[in-house]
This record gives C-alpha cells, structure tokens and sequence, in this order.
C-alpha cells in the first residue's frame, strides 16, 4: 500500500458548542482523487480551511509529505506544496487573468524579493501561467480584467492559478460551482487526468462528477466521517443513504 | 504614446520648465516654490509606496519626515556649533554634507518604518490608521519636549548644508539637486510597481488571501513597502529641512501626515506621477488663493471633497480615465 501523502489525524474543532470537525481522521494517496461529500454545514469547508491553513484545529496532527505541517501558517504550507482553490473565489480582481497566473508562477519561484525586473516582462514566468491558462482553457481571456469574469470562469482560473504552483497536492472546494453541464463535464475530464499530476482532496456538490472521479469518498455528517470508500461501498452504505443520498433522491 | 503616459510627461516637465523660466525672469521666489513642489511630492512618492500600491493608510509617515528633518537638523547644529554628536564610546562629529546627511535621513526613516511598521501592520483598517497616528504623535510630543535641539521652538540653520562642487545657496542649483533626487525616486518607484515584488504586494493590498495561497507572506511584504516607504519620506523631510534651513516638531505634527496624504489624493491614489500632481497643485493653491486669504484651506477641502467624490483616480485619473489593466 502507497504511502498517503497527506495525513490527517483526530482533527477535531468547535465553536462555542458546536462540533464542526469532530474527530476526522482521513488521507490523501498518491494518484488518487479523494471526495468529501456532505450535507450543507457538514464542516467541508471548515476541514479544508484547517488542512490550507488559516484556521487552527483544537487537537489532532495534519501531516503532510512527511512533515507535521499543524502549526505551520498558510504561506508555509503552500510552498510546502499545498495548492488551494477556494469555494468563494478569491482573486486579485483589478489585475488581469495573467497576472494573477504569474503571480501563482512568482509563488511558485520564491523569486518575490526582486524590485527591478518588471515581472510581466519575464518569459518563463509568463510562459508558465499561459501553460496553466491554456490547460483551464482561460488563454483567450489572458488579458481580460479579472473581476470581468463570469463566475465559472474564475472558477476556472483558481484551478489555472494553482497549477502554476506545481503543487504535489491539490485541495479543491467545490471547482463546479457556477460552471453549468458542459463546463463542468470538461473541468471533471480535466481533473480526471491531473490526479497523476497530484493527488486531489475534492469537495464537491455535483455528485455525477463526484462519482465519474473519485477513486474514494468519504461522507462528512455534523463534523463527523461517517464513512469512507469506493463509490460502490459509498452507494451502498445505508448511513450514507439514510444522511445525505436519501435526502436528494427525495428531492 | 498613450495618453496617461503623456500627462506623465507632462507632469515630469513642469517642475523644471517652471524653475528654468522663472531664473529668465529673474525670479527666485518662483523656483523655491518649485524646490518645495519637488520635495513634497517625494514625500509624496514615499507614501505612495505604502498607500498606493500596499494599500496601508498610514496617518503617521510625518513621523518619517520630520525624522529626516531633524537627521538634518541635529547633524548640521552639531557642525555649526563645533560641538560632537557623542564622544564616547567613539566620536561622532556633525556634518554639512547633504550626502551624508541624506544617507543617515535614509537609514532613521527604515529604521523608525521597521519598527513601527512590524508592530502597526499586525493590525488592519481603522486600528493600523490610529496606531500609525499615535506613533507619529508620540514622536511630536517628545520632539516637543526634548530640549537640547530647541524643544518647541526648533532649530534654526544659519547656512544651506554643501553639495560637493555645487553651490546649494543658488536656488537653481538647489533646485536641480532635490528635482534630480525626485527623478531618481520616480524611476525606482516605478520599477518597483512592476517588480515581482510589486504585483505581489498590490495583490496583497486586492486579496491577502490569494496571496498566501501562492505562499507568499502579505505581512513580509507590506512591511518591506513601509520600510521603503519611510526612508524616502525621510529623504524627503531632510530636503525640506535643508530648503527652509530650519526644523521644527511641526515636520512631525499629523497634519503633516495629512498634508502628505493630500498630495497622494488630490494627484490620484497609486499613480506614480500622482504625487508629484498633487504636491504642485498644494503649492499653486496655496500660493494663489493664500494671498486672498488666511482660510484658503476651506477651498483645499472642498477640491479634495470633489475629487474624493467624483474623480476616484485623482487628477491624473480624472484626465487619462480608468487606468487600462495591463500587462
């Protein structure tokens, strides 16, 4: 058995009486796209937010590519490797498409601390964040004022932006969302191939994509990994059923 | 040439054409007024570092200026009283060289902005704006207080500090000094703006956020751009002390740091030439309508209230339009 990449154990943490995280332990393999589904307020996005940094959990160890990375702050783990889209996306938006892909490049470099090469005027990073560009299908839109973008589309260049961070693992929220069917359909065949790239930490709403992509799944209910497995053994659970399927196939 | 590249030029011109005229017209008053212009819009330049391309509304950068001020102040007291800084451990004698003094204005502006920036920028919003104020108070009231360089009353200069081979009592040559040293911050402030160091910064200041998922730390950053931005601001009170010939914790007052504000607004909030609009604008005004009368500051206000409420790019923004993203 591969050894997991990322590690999280007995994460656990509350506000006030509530339980968001409650005793999660879960893992993310090379290779592997893992999806973490819920009902609304399950606590998906509060886990993620623990495992990119930003929120601090109130007992439990991440560890991530042999490294104990819990109390490391958000930049810290980003170059150890995490690369992060975000549920509500969150961009620099008066900078063009580009720059935001080349200041993913920049990140990606370490080269911050130069004051006198203009960075658009440097060809290996542009041609890294047009390479991302190209691979979300955002090249055309290079040079269009971010916050000109649809909803999706900036979905789309979360994903590009971290690309160009040549993560070795991903941890997507809800990349979906906003995007309509076919967007979707070809986000979900472009993940399908990335996840040789880097593993994927998937949190996703759209359950066909859920299920076409993920090699497991794990079902988060009130904080807690009620179950985790093959989209088969998830299917067939009747806990999983009875807390969160059942409810859609009622809808 | 685009248009706002043209305003620019304009702008970058009409320092030295104004200077350049009034020496045919003989007439000296007219380019210590340009001298003035040159220096506060450096200080403006210096601010805009922090508040145009960080985003950090910093009401203490008078803390910086007045500190370059009394680098100058107290170094060439020292040399006009013969009398050393210190003696021991070692001996530290005054100076009337700008070289050295600009150096040292420099070096206690980064210092001041090292401090006070590694604790302000900890906070965000209204607490860093009212830290940076109290900062820069603290600064007015011990200047205040501190007797041996004149206390309240300040300290007078009798002589211009010396330039090697120019003479600085000339206002032109003056002139040409402090314009030269404003050209020279312009070009390196905008190589910074398009350094990777500035779009990292200016996307701190859009969304912190994105920025630390690139893993870059927004703190480090800003507090460099503050640091930076402190030195020139010092640079710059140290050339307005040396064209006054005099200092005094006035340089240090908050006003100050609004009136450094003022230039950075009224000229366009993160334009590089911004400043230097403003800050030409400031001297016009209060040399035209100063001479109608004591309360001229009613007329400022309400320039900055319309450009506030309808020119969000400044002048410079009002003229050349919407800044283009680019690339």
């Amino acid at each position: 058995m591969t050894e997991p990449l990322l590690h999280i154990e007995r994460l656990s943490k509350s506000f006030g009486a509530l339980k968001a995280t409650d005793d999660v332990s879960l893992t993310l393999k090379p290779g592997e796209i893992h999806a973490l589904i819920g009902p609304n307020g399950a606590g998906k996005s509060t886990l993620i937010k623990q495992i990119a940094g930003g929120l601090a959990p109130d007992a439990g160890r991440i560890h991530f590519a042999g490294q104990d990375i819990t109390t490391l702050p958000t930049p810290a783990r980003a170059r150890a490797g995490l690369g992060r889209t975000f549920q509500i996306s969150s961009l620099a938006m008066d900078y063009t498409v580009l720059q935001n892909a080349v200041l993913g490049a920049v990140g990606q470099r370490g080269t911050v601390w130069r004051f006198f090469k203009p960075v658009m005027g440097d060809a290996e990073l542009r041609a890294t964040a047009m390479a991302a560009l190209e691979r979300v299908g955002l090249a055309d839109h290079a040079t269009t004022r971010t916050a000109e973008l649809s909803h999706g589309q900036r979905r789309l260049l979360e994903v590009a932006v971290a690309l160009t961070l040549q993560p070795r693992a991903f941890l997507m929220d809800e990349p979906m969302a906003g995007l309509g069917a076919s967007g979707s359909k070809r986000l979900t065949g472009f993940l399908d191939g990335l996840r040789s790239e880097a593993p994927i930490l998937l949190v996703e709403h759209d359950m066909d994509a859920v299920f076409a992509l993920a090699d497991r799944i794990s079902v988060l209910v009130y904080g807690k990994v009620i179950a985790t497995g093959t989209a088969e053994e998830i299917r067939a659970n009747p806990e999983v059923r009875e807390a969160y399927l059942g409810e859609e196939d009622a809808a | 040439m685009t248009r706002s590249a043209l305003i620019n030029l304009v702008l970058f011109a009409m320092l030295p054409v104004t200077a350049l005229i009034a020496l045919a017209l003989d007439e000296p008053f007219i380019i210590t007024l340009a001298t003035k212009a040159a220096i506060l819009a450096l200080a403006g330049v210096g601010l805009n570092i922090a508040l145009g391309l960080g985003g950090l509304v910093s009401l203490g950068h008078a803390a910086f200026f007045g500190l370059g001020g009394y680098a100058m102040g107290i170094l060439a007291h020292h040399a006009q009283t013969f009398t050393p800084l210190m003696e021991a451990p070692f001996l530290i004698e005054g100076t009337k060289s700008m070289p050295v003094i600009w150096l040292t204005a420099v070096i206690a502006g980064a210092l001041a902005a090292l401090l006070i920036g590694a604790l302000s920028l900890r906070t965000s919003g209204v607490y860093f704006i009212m830290i940076t104020l109290a900062f820069g108070q603290m600064l007015y009231y011990f200047a205040i207080s501190w007797p041996a360089y004149g206390g309240e009353d300040g300290l007078s200069i009798y002589v211009r500090n010396g330039f090697p081979g120019l003479n600085t009592l000339d206002p032109i040559q003056f002139f040409a000094i402090a314009f030269v040293i404003l050209a020279a911050v312009l070009f390196i402030a905008g190589r910074l703006a398009s350094s990777p160091f500035g779009l990292a910064l200016a996307a701190a200041r859009q969304n912190p956020e994105r920025v630390e998922t690139v893993g870059l730390s927004p703190y480090r950053l800003r507090l460099l751009a503050f640091v930076i931005s402190g030195a020139i601001t010092a640079l710059a009170g140290a050339l307005f002390a040396d064209l006054n010939r005099f200092v005094s914790p006035t340089m240090l007052s908050w006003h100050m740091s609004g009136e450094i504000m003022i230039f950075v607004i009224l000229g366009g909030v993160g334009r590089l030439y911004g400043p230097v609009a403003g800050a030409a604008l400031f001297i016009l005004l209060e040399h035209i309508l100063g001479g109608l009368s004591d309360f001229w500051h009613v007329y400022l206000g309400l320039l900055l209230l319309l450009v506030v409420l309808f020119a969000r790019g400044g002048m410079i923004g009002a003229l050349a339009g919407r800044e283009v993203a680019h690339d």
